[in-house]
């Protein structure tokens, strides 16, 4: 099962994430439905939407990790089963054990174990590059500390250094930010605006619209439908805000309009 | 013979120590996968499970040989954890429900049988009903090679299959994501899940076997931070409290193996819990007394400086308008 590691340039015209169709259901309910959606290389997207509006799941189907019932999805054109060495997925932060025995740069050499293979242990070379994406992170003099020692920001700056251990050129982050303290916030944002501009694409499940039009470049409004994906700039509107959040967010027309004044 | 400490080493107590260690040992190292992935609870069910096998194996064949029989046990026991994914995949059970009507319902079922056959004058020839609490003596030679060789087996997959069953028991979302097959990972660990009870059944009995899984995983995890190491420690405390159970009830009359393995391993891990540097409760109790006297002797000082009105015994930070600066990293948990 060993492949070898190919690291071919993808061609220019193929998106790095191609959604067409998808519905996807838990127990004859619709979780997702009918998502037309198409992410753009080297860009910064942010999914936004309410508490249950399906975005962790949107991520999972696009990682083959639930059940489609039906449409399709394509990574730089292909399954995801062929692409998946392209890809880097970061879980939300509290979807698993932080007292799990292990070390911060073990938890980054898994990054690794995808292009290793099977019966393959890593070595000296996986753990070089495991201490630079700790380093790229701001972790590196916690490398042998044991995990259930971090707060929520260094096990989320953990987390990323296994993404960046994938070199992949798709990054796919479920809420990154939350409950992360400043200092965090300010090294992902910057580690997100390095992986733009090596050309990586990054897609963001984001909770905080205050920063949606700062951090990122194009925006995909989700509540179950998706309501209204592109730039900033002309999808992440109020109008289409009250869609996607139901009208409950009268306050936030103020605060988009100015986030969106600093960027334009 | 051999002569050690004063003790016999005859052929039964040969057999009933490399029996133990053996059990001990493949207990202890799948155990510690079983106690990370919240799957204790599984074991026991899996335990219980082999009862009703054994049983059906031996009204079968009619013979009481240990390979049949533990088949018997592996099918069952395999079932029953089977049965329990099922129930929680296809139901709106919830695991602990699940696991509790498997085990009660398998283990009942395990009871009838036994008593059905004791009723015909065959168990206590066959004695099965050994297989409850365990009796290490009964194991002859040819039982401790079959543990051996389904121990090694066991050993060895784990070994190969090592990083991946770390990442899977991890994150199992990002071990989906990077290809592993982790619905496969799952069905493999129960499957030597499965294969440690069956190695430990005639010893120690399907009622304690849960502990020889759970107790050592428990008692390493408290003395190491890395999952390998771990589980090489698990191996051995497991493997110690077995050599040192089949020891103890070689030298101590009425005194039962299996139960005395149970007892030895579940002593590791009171003292592991309660002393181990770290994690140990009595660590922690020390670790907050020292905190509170250099936040004590901190403020009392900082008080001094202020001159609060009130001395050191009615000390409240909040009342010198002074709050302790927040501390940026690594106290937010």
């Amino acid at each position: 099962m060993a492949a070898p590691v190919t690291d071919i340039a993808s061609p220019p015209d193929l998106m790095p994430i191609t959604v067409r169709d998808l519905i996807v259901a838990y127990r004859s309910t619709p979780v997702l439905w009918d998502i037309h959606l198409d992410v753009r290389p080297g860009r910064l997207t942010a999914i936004v939407g309410p508490n249950g509006a399906g975005k962790s799941t949107l991520l999972k189907a696009i990682l083959g990790l639930v059940p489609i019932s039906s449409g399709r999805v394509e990574i730089f054109g292909q399954p995801y089963r062929e692409a998946r060495k392209r890809v880097a997925y970061v879980p939300q932060r509290s979807s698993v054990d932080w007292d799990f025995p292990t070390t911060a740069i073990d938890v980054v050499m898994m990054g690794q174990y995808g292009t290793l293979g099977w019966f393959r242990r890593p070595g000296k070379a996986e753990r070089t590059l495991a201490m630079d994406c700790l380093r790229q992170v701001g972790m590196a003099d916690y490398a042998d500390r044991q995990i259930s020692q971090f707060s929520g920001g260094q096990q989320q700056r953990v987390f990323l250094a296994r993404a960046l251990a994938q070199q992949a050129d798709l990054y796919i982050m479920d809420e990154p930010f939350a409950g992360v303290d400043a200092v965090t916030e300010r090294a992902i944002v910057e580690l997100l605006q390095r992986l733009r501009a090596e050309g990586r694409t990054v897609v963001v499940v984001h909770h905080d619209l205050q920063t949606v039009p700062t951090y990122f470049d194009d925006v995909a409004l989700l509540n179950v439908r998706l309501i209204a994906a592109g730039p900033v700039e002309q999808a992440f509107t109020a109008d289409n805000l009250g869609q996607a959040y139901g009208g409950r967010i009268a306050f936030l027309d103020a605060e988009v309009t100015h986030g969106l004044e600093g960027k334009r | 013979m051999i002569e050690l400490f004063g003790i016999t080493f005859d052929y039964t107590l040969r057999n009933v120590v490399f029996g133990a260690a053996i059990l001990g040992i493949v207990g202890g190292v799948i155990g510690c996968l079983a106690v990370l992935r919240q799957q204790s609870l599984l074991s026991d069910a899996v335990s219980h499970a082999a009862l009703p096998g054994i049983c059906v194996a031996f009204l079968a064949t009619g013979v009481r040989s240990t390979p049949i029989l533990m088949a018997g046990a592996a099918v069952t026991g395999l079932l029953g954890a089977l049965l329990v994914l099922g129930l929680v995949r296809s139901t709106r059970l919830r695991e602990d429900a699940a696991l509790g009507i498997v085990l009660s319902t398998f283990f009942g079922f395990g009871t009838v049988l036994l008593t059905r056959i004791s009723r015909t004058g065959d168990a206590d020839q066959a004695g099965l009903s050994s297989f409850l609490f365990g009796q290490a003596a009964s194991l002859v030679a040819t039982d401790v090679v079959a543990m051996a060789v389904l121990g090694t087996i066991t050993l060895v997959v784990v070994a190969v299959a090592f990083k991946e069953f770390k990442a899977s028991t991890f994150d199992p979302g990002f071990a989906a994501s990077i290809g592993l097959p982790v619905t496969g990972l799952s069905i493999l660990l129960t499957l030597l899940i499965v294969s440690a009870i069956v190695i430990g059944l005639q010893a120690v009995g399907v009622i304690l076997m849960v502990t020889v899984l759970v107790a050592p995983a428990l008692a390493a995890r408290q003395w190491t931070t890395d999952l390998g190491r771990m589980m090489i420690l698990a191996g051995f405390l497991g493997g110690a409290s077995g050599i040192t159970g089949a020891l103890l009830s070689a030298t101590v009359s009425r005194l039962p193996t299996g139960p005395t393995i149970v007892l030895i391993a579940s002593a590791i891990v009171i003292v592991s819990v309660l002393f181990a540097p770290g994690r140990g409760v009595a660590w922690g109790a020390a670790e907050r007394r020292r905190t509170g006297r250099r936040v004590r002797a901190e403020w009392a000082d900082r008080a001094e400086r202020h001159q609060l009105p009130g001395g050191n015994d009615h000390l409240a930070p909040q009342s010198s308008g002074r709050l302790p600066a927040p501390v940026a990293e690594g106290s937010g948990r």
